[in-house]
């Protein structure tokens, strides 16, 4: 959105000293140009606050427009002919002549330009629209706080969801009250992994029903919404669990939406497993990958949710901690089930 | 085969209808026959309240909020369920 409105303000700025003096010898061709001038005014001031005369230029552009073809009107003082430079020097002469023979470069060009100009001024508004409704709904930057990943993170993160009996500190990180990015901390959650994971399973589904000759591009969407539909019901128990246990922690649903996509790295494995090496494989990966997500979720959940348990900290554990244990544990327990039940089907 | 296989359409039915079961629940003929009226929860200002009284606090809450919308939207989903099946 901003580079095509920076790109295209380009050629607007650029054509611009060459539309006063055909928008006078303009005046006298067709009245094609109907939409744009009761609202070019607005728009250009809106999309360039910093050019002054726009307001007055578009003013002037309808008021020839709508003078009618006669008469070719006299250049008033607002129309700098200084920027006239590189200009079109049949444009200043006989208006009807000049029509006739750049007929196809003064219609395409202006009409180009004002079209450029209103799409862009359009744009605009639209993005200031839709940045207000999204707002409304989800907070952007902390969206983005989630995706702000680099490779290693990654790579680290990948291993440590398969292999989390080696790590020793899982506390989150805070710089100032907020939670460091995940490029700074390998514990920090983050979006990024659990939705490349979520493509990457719907992708070895359709492999994996294509093996067994059962496969169509309806069964791929269903896959798709059914894994993403387990999910937000995983999160919404999740968040009905947290509020009646009355824990104060400053999990975000995002938060939790983050852990439960963890799983769909161990799905992947598990399918893998089971297209490599048959069913066997399958239900090794399975219990590995199991194992190795519940023991993470129970670290990270414990981390997040009992504060208290910081060994330098002075807190006293309080008798929700046991309602919170129960809902790690009940979380953690629940991520083989689902697991299974989202990728048995997929490995005969 | 896919057991349950779910739509994000079913997870919308799904949450309507469950949002209308905790609506319907009457406070004065129901919920204070089975001990979960909301005079007998909200006793003392403690700290902990404890799950059944965050259980009353969020069946009262989920009534008076949704009560209008929830007017709304099962008038819309009746009229696209009549129309379109």
């Amino acid at each position: 959105g901003d580079v095509a409105a920076a790109g295209s303000q380009g050629p607007v700025r650029g054509a611009r000293s060459e539309r006063p003096a055909r928008e006078s010898a303009r005046a006298g061709g067709p009245q094609l140009i109907v939409i744009p001038t009761h609202k070019a005014p607005r728009g250009w001031a809106r999309a360039e606050p910093a050019m002054a005369y726009h307001q007055g230029y578009g003013g002037q552009g309808s008021k020839h427009r709508g003078r009618g073809p006669l008469v070719p009107p006299a250049p008033d003082p607002h129309q700098l002919f200084d920027d006239t430079s590189a200009g079109f020097p049949h444009a200043q002469g006989t208006p009807g002549s000049g029509i006739d023979m750049g007929f196809n470069t003064l219609l395409a060009d202006p009409m180009a330009n004002v079209a450029v100009a209103y799409g862009s001024s359009i744009a605009s508004q639209g993005k200031d629209i839709v940045h207000k409704e999204i707002h409304r709904f989800m907070s952007v930057n902390r969206l983005k706080y989630f995706f702000a990943v680099d490779t290693a993170y990654v790579t680290k993160k990948l291993a440590l969801l398969l292999f989390p009996y080696a790590h020793q500190n899982w506390e989150v990180r805070y710089s100032r009250d907020t939670p460091l990015t995940p490029r700074q901390d390998i514990n920090a959650p983050d979006l990024y992994i659990p939705s490349m994971a979520f493509i990457t399973y719907i992708l070895l589904a359709g492999i994996a029903l294509g093996l067994q000759q059962r496969f169509s591009p309806e069964v791929l969407g269903m896959c798709a919404s059914t894994a993403f539909v387990w999910v937000v019901i995983e999160v919404l128990a999740l968040l009905l669990s947290l509020y009646l246990v009355t824990v104060q922690s400053d999990l975000t649903a995002f938060d939790l939406l983050a852990y439960s996509g963890y799983k769909y790295v161990g799905m992947i494995l598990a399918v893998l497993g089971g297209l490599l090496f048959g069913s066997d494989g399958y239900y090794v990966a399975l219990a590995w990958t199991s194992c190795a997500l519940m023991y993470f979720l129970a670290r990270s959940l414990r981390m997040k949710l009992h504060p208290s348990l910081v060994p330098d900290g002075m807190g006293h554990p309080r008798g929700a901690g046991r309602g919170q244990t129960y809902v790690t544990l009940g979380a953690a327990a629940c991520q083989p089930l689902i697991v299974y039940w989202l990728t048995f089907h997929l490995v005969r | 085969a896919a057991a349950m296989a779910f739509t994000l359409y079913a997870l919308l039915q799904a949450a309507l209808l469950f949002v209308n079961a905790i609506a319907v629940l009457h406070e004065e003929r129901f919920l204070r026959n089975v001990g979960w009226g909301t005079e007998q929860g909200i006793g003392g200002f403690g700290e902990e309240p404890g799950i059944k009284a965050q259980l009353m606090n969020l069946i009262r809450s989920v009534r008076t909020v949704m009560r209008v919308p929830l007017i709304a939207v099962n008038s819309i989903t009746i009229v696209l369920l009549l129309l379109f099946g």
